[in-house]
């Protein structure tokens, strides 16, 4: 029978799952965030198999025993109004592992929102995550450099992505280091990632952003500390510095390859947060750096400077200048 | 505006749609006019205000909407078959995505479950028609032109872009400058208002023209799920109208609402187009389940299960349903709070749907239950949709949706949810009730063959899906290389597709082989159901029932055949009725022109159809009609015939 063969089949793909899953990407976590993430995964997965197996038992019981064809020729069936007990057992149970995976949400929840548990005290490497058209661009403030398309992080140190676009929404995600963020045009996002294992991940925006959208993929590569602050020097030796004129034309282009420079955008085109975010009618910008939550508060953000048409200083002079007129 | 601007160019694929759309319209012309339909055609249909040609109507173009649908979807299978394929660009994958949602959901889900509506509802509750019933042509109208203008999208100015939920900015005017967006804010705009009034006109048809004697505890569930889907309707619609409102003035008039710049919040669209997207989902399968209740209830020759909480958990659904919309945007930063909020509110629905499945259940329990084409589609519900529902509980939990948001496996969720609770529900629905209006049954033997092929490629083609998801395959990309690997999974999906498709083709030539082969029912009432659609005659004459029902119990009709409970008492009178009345079908023209011009910022044209639409209301304002009385004699001669046809 069809239902029968799905459920093994079902079963068959979840053990495939949850025993050998190289090729499955958020189940192959290669950092604390995915590992919570895959764990709370793997639990609801395991508790929505039990509550399959209820239903099907029922299910292949009820349609095996009461068929027409097996029934006598003079069954007429009874008049069944339900029971109050099995309907507040159906109600209840339910609710009660409703109540069970809302803990584990809600905790896991709060546990991806911010720094992964022991790395709490160990100071965060921002980088500032910008997509335009269809690439990415990596700053990092403190180091003073910035990549495109590509970004490299040392293992065991808590990452601090700062999202922002200078477009359409996108959504930025690593799968093996943890999920997705939104970054937007008006508003900086923060994602909290870390690497625990050397190499090479692939990243991506998840959320549909125009024609290139296909193609807009990354590279993270995660090496050891001492490999980064290498890295780091070669940099600066080599690369570069960004002109605002190189990140304008970069901004144009729908698809760059990978590019390298020893200064940030962030001087000349500050990412859209405290002050310079896109809804702050007038109020302080003091509140930039108050904590995880704050940079979702609408209310105090400002006039958007990440507009393409905008891209002139003069213009964006005038903007700031008109913020005075917003009062709240 | 060029000429090859304002048609779509340079893709051989539009030409020959383009082609077989001049064609295939004068075909259609040629043959009104040689057998000389047209005056049938205007008299019997175009200015119909008969719930059930209504409702007949809104079916129709369901399936040819699904056929569009389906051709769309088709062909993002293709595309995604292998790695780096080149069957469409990207452009044309977008529109054809951006199409495929729109058109699934607002044109096809929709208008289905509206006809079945239309045709059951009134007779059920043992009505002569709805309580508006020239309101209700005009809502068919105003649908059929929302639909028909976001269809010419494809040939003439270029289909919408941004996907099925237009996030801005991307679908604003500066990111995407052609009018396909301006297609998608007018046309849905145009169609939802025509929802919006039937949801108004069914809620006062349930709330004051049931039978006699039939109180709402007395009412078939699938009545119930349609005032509570009504109910949800007049609350989910109004947002949409004002999102879209807003769009239209973003894209336009030079509005900063959703935009980047001056302050505009794109998180402002999302918010408010999931605030009506996500109580748009259980409108689609609030009914499903309504009509799901019939027809296991049917066949399995029992009562409702647990009638009084099926109302419950309904109405619990509906009450959620709006408090969970922030859930498809988890990622998009708001605090842990927020997220958990709307984790517990989303698994919370898992509890009143669960109900509802145990219940069903234990319909079966102690049943007589038949496999019938409708009863087939009703017990394949029952395991995948489960699957739907607990991939939707898995979704639900914020920390976990990080990693599925934006994926496949997502799609594979919410297909696993609306085909099993919405598609698989309207066929069953069209198979159970086709009879009622026909007189005749569907072919049991294709109807089978069709639903088997559709209930196991169904599965071929998503079960892969979640997989894919979770291998990190994003939803909405046109291609992907080969070393991603997720090209066996996607070919096995493709393959399922092929074979879904032919289900349906199955579906409709059963469609046709009946209406010319299948033999007549000698009976009212070919299922031995319960419900009072079936205790009146097949074909259902305009009038429906020649003296109104007595309601003494629920499922009047069954206890009325088992234990000679009296259904029909008194004599036949007069039968009021209302007039047919061609003003529904010319607003519905005019509102298509009306849209059309504004699409195109055509402002002359705009501005002279919009006038014409206020002088049309004005004009029914001022009229004067108070339909007409069916003699006792002529309703005497129709049901002669009617029951002489029987014996």
């Amino acid at each position: 029978m069809k239902k029968k063969g799905l459920l093994i089949s079902l079963f068959a793909a979840l053990l495939v799952l949850l025993t050998g899953c190289n090729s499955i990407a958020v189940l192959n976590p290669k950092g604390p965030v995915a590992k919570t993430q895959s764990d709370v995964i793997i639990f609801s997965m395991i508790v929505m198999a039990v509550v399959l197996l209820v239903v099907y038992v029922l299910y292949i019981y009820m349609l095996t025993k009461y068929r027409a064809s097996k029934a006598a020729p003079d069954y007429e069936p009874p008049h069944m109004e339900g029971s109050k007990w099995l309907e507040i057992t159906w109600t209840l149970i339910p609710v009660i592992i409703v109540i069970i995976l809302s803990v584990v949400t809600v905790r896991s929840t709060y546990a991806v929102e911010k720094t992964p548990e022991g790395y709490e005290s160990d100071k965060p490497l921002i980088i500032y995550a910008s997509s335009s058209n269809w690439k990415w661009h990596f700053s990092y403030p403190e180091e003073g450099i910035e990549t495109v398309n590509y970004v490299n992080i040392p293992t065991h140190r808590p990452v601090e992505f700062r999202l922002y676009s200078f477009g359409p929404i996108t959504s930025f995600w690593v799968p093996q280091l943890g999920g997705q963020k939104y970054a937007m045009s008006d508003m900086v996002t923060r994602l909290h990632l870390v690497a625990e294992h050397e190499g090479s991940f692939v990243g991506k925006n998840s959320n549909f952003s125009g024609k290139g959208f296909a193609h807009m993929e990354f590279e993270v590569l995660a090496m050891s500390p001492a490999g980064y602050t290498k890295w780091i020097d070669e940099v600066k030796q080599t690369a570069s510095e960004l002109t605002e004129q190189e990140f304008n034309s970069l901004l144009e282009a729908d698809h760059v390859g990978r590019k390298t420079y020893t200064s940030t955008h962030l001087t000349f085109r500050p990412a859209p947060e405290g002050e310079h975010g896109g809804h702050n009618h007038g109020a302080p910008a003091a509140d930039s750096n108050e904590g995880t939550d704050k940079e979702m508060d609408h209310s105090k953000m400002d006039h958007s400077t990440m507009d393409h048409s905008n891209m002139d200083h003069s213009e964006m002079e005038n903007q700031e200048a008109d913020h005075s007129q917003h009062g709240n | 505006m060029k000429w090859d601007e304002f048609f779509v160019t340079g893709e051989p694929m539009i030409y020959g749609a383009m082609a077989s759309i001049v064609l295939v319209s004068l075909a259609i012309l040629f043959c009104l006019t040689y057998f000389k339909k047209w005056g049938y055609l205007w008299r019997e249909w175009l200015t119909t205000v008969d719930h059930k040609k209504i409702g007949i109507m809104y079916i129709l173009s369901a399936l040819i909407m699904l056929f569009r649908g389906g051709v769309d979807a088709l062909m993002m299978r293709t595309q995604l078959a292998g790695p780096d394929m080149k069957f469409l660009d990207a452009q044309h994958y977008n529109e054809v995505f951006t199409t495929h949602g729109v058109i699934m959901i607002l044109f096809m889900a929709m208008p289905f479950i509206i006809g079945l509506m239309n045709v059951v509802i009134p007779l059920q509750i043992g009505a002569r028609d709805v309580a508006f019933p020239r309101l209700n042509a005009v809502s068919f109208w105003l649908f059929f032109a929302g639909a028909m203008l976001f269809n010419i999208s494809f040939v003439i100015g270029g289909s919408p872009d941004a996907g099925w939920t237009a996030y801005f900015p991307l679908a604003g005017i500066e990111l995407s400058p052609s009018v396909g967006n301006n297609f998608y804010s007018i046309a849905l705009q145009i169609a939802g208002i025509g929802t919006l009034i039937t949801g108004v006109n069914f809620i006062v048809t349930i709330l004051k023209m049931r039978a006699p004697g039939m109180t709402l505890m007395r009412m078939p569930m699938f009545t119930w799920s349609v005032l509570i889907t009504c109910v949800i309707i007049i609350f989910a619609f109004p947002v949409l109208t004002v999102a879209l409102a807003l769009m239209m003035f973003d894209r336009m008039f030079g509005s900063q609402f959703f935009t980047m710049a001056d302050g505009g919040m794109d998180m402002l669209w999302a918010n408010l187009f999931w605030v009506w997207g996500h109580p748009e989902v259980y409108i689609v399968v609030l009914p499903a389940f309504g009509i799901y209740s019939e027809i296991i209830s049917t066949f399995s020759r029992k009562n409702l299960y647990g009638y009084k909480s099926m109302v419950v958990s309904m109405i619990a659904i509906s009450l959620l349903s709006f408090l969970v919309w922030a859930h498809h945007f988890y990622t998009m930063g708001h605090g842990a709070m927020v997220n958990g909020f709307f984790s517990i509110t989303t698994m919370a629905i898992a509890v009143p749907t669960g109900v509802k499945i145990f219940n069903w259940l234990f319909t079966l329990q102690k049943g007589r239950i038949e496999f019938t084409t409708p009863m087939l589609y009703s017990l394949a519900f029952i395991p995948i949709f489960t699957i739907g529902g607990v991939t939707g509980v898995m979704l639900a939990m914020a920390s976990a949706d990080y990693q599925y948001h934006n994926t496949m496996f997502l799609v594979a969720h919410f297909h696993y949810v609306l085909i099993p609770g919405t598609v698989f529900a309207v066929i069953a629905g069209m198979y159970y009730w086709f009879p009622k209006l026909f007189g005749f049954r569907l072919n049991e033997r294709l109807g089978k063959l069709s639903f088997w092929i559709i209930a196991i490629s169904f599965n071929v083609t998503f079960l892969p899906l979640f997989f894919l998801g979770l291998k990190g395959m994003t939803r909405r990309m046109y291609t992907y290389s080969e070393s991603t690997g997720f090209g066996p999974l996607n070919l096995i999906a493709t393959i399922g597709s092929a074979a879904l498709a032919i289900g349906f083709a199955i579906l409709v030539y059963n469609i046709y082989w009946s209406f010319r082969y299948q033999p007549r029912d000698t009976t009212s009432d070919p299922w031995d159901a319960r419900t009072l659609e079936w205790a009146t005659h097949s074909p259902v004459p305009e009038y429906n029932f020649a003296i109104t029902p007595n309601v003494k119990s629920l499922d009047a009709f069954w206890f009325w055949k088992k234990n000679k409970q009296p259904l029909f008492e008194g004599k036949i009178e007069e039968i009021h009725m209302p007039n047919n009345n061609g003003q529904p079908f010319v607003l519905g023209v005019i509102f298509f022109f009306f849209g059309f011009f504004m699409i195109f910022s055509w402002w002359t044209p705009a501005i002279i159809s919009g006038i014409a639409i206020v002088i049309m209301l004005a004009v029914r304002s001022f009229e004067r009609d108070h339909g007409h009385h069916i003699p006792v004699k002529e309703i005497n001669k129709t049901e002669q015939q009617l029951r002489g046809d029987k014996a």
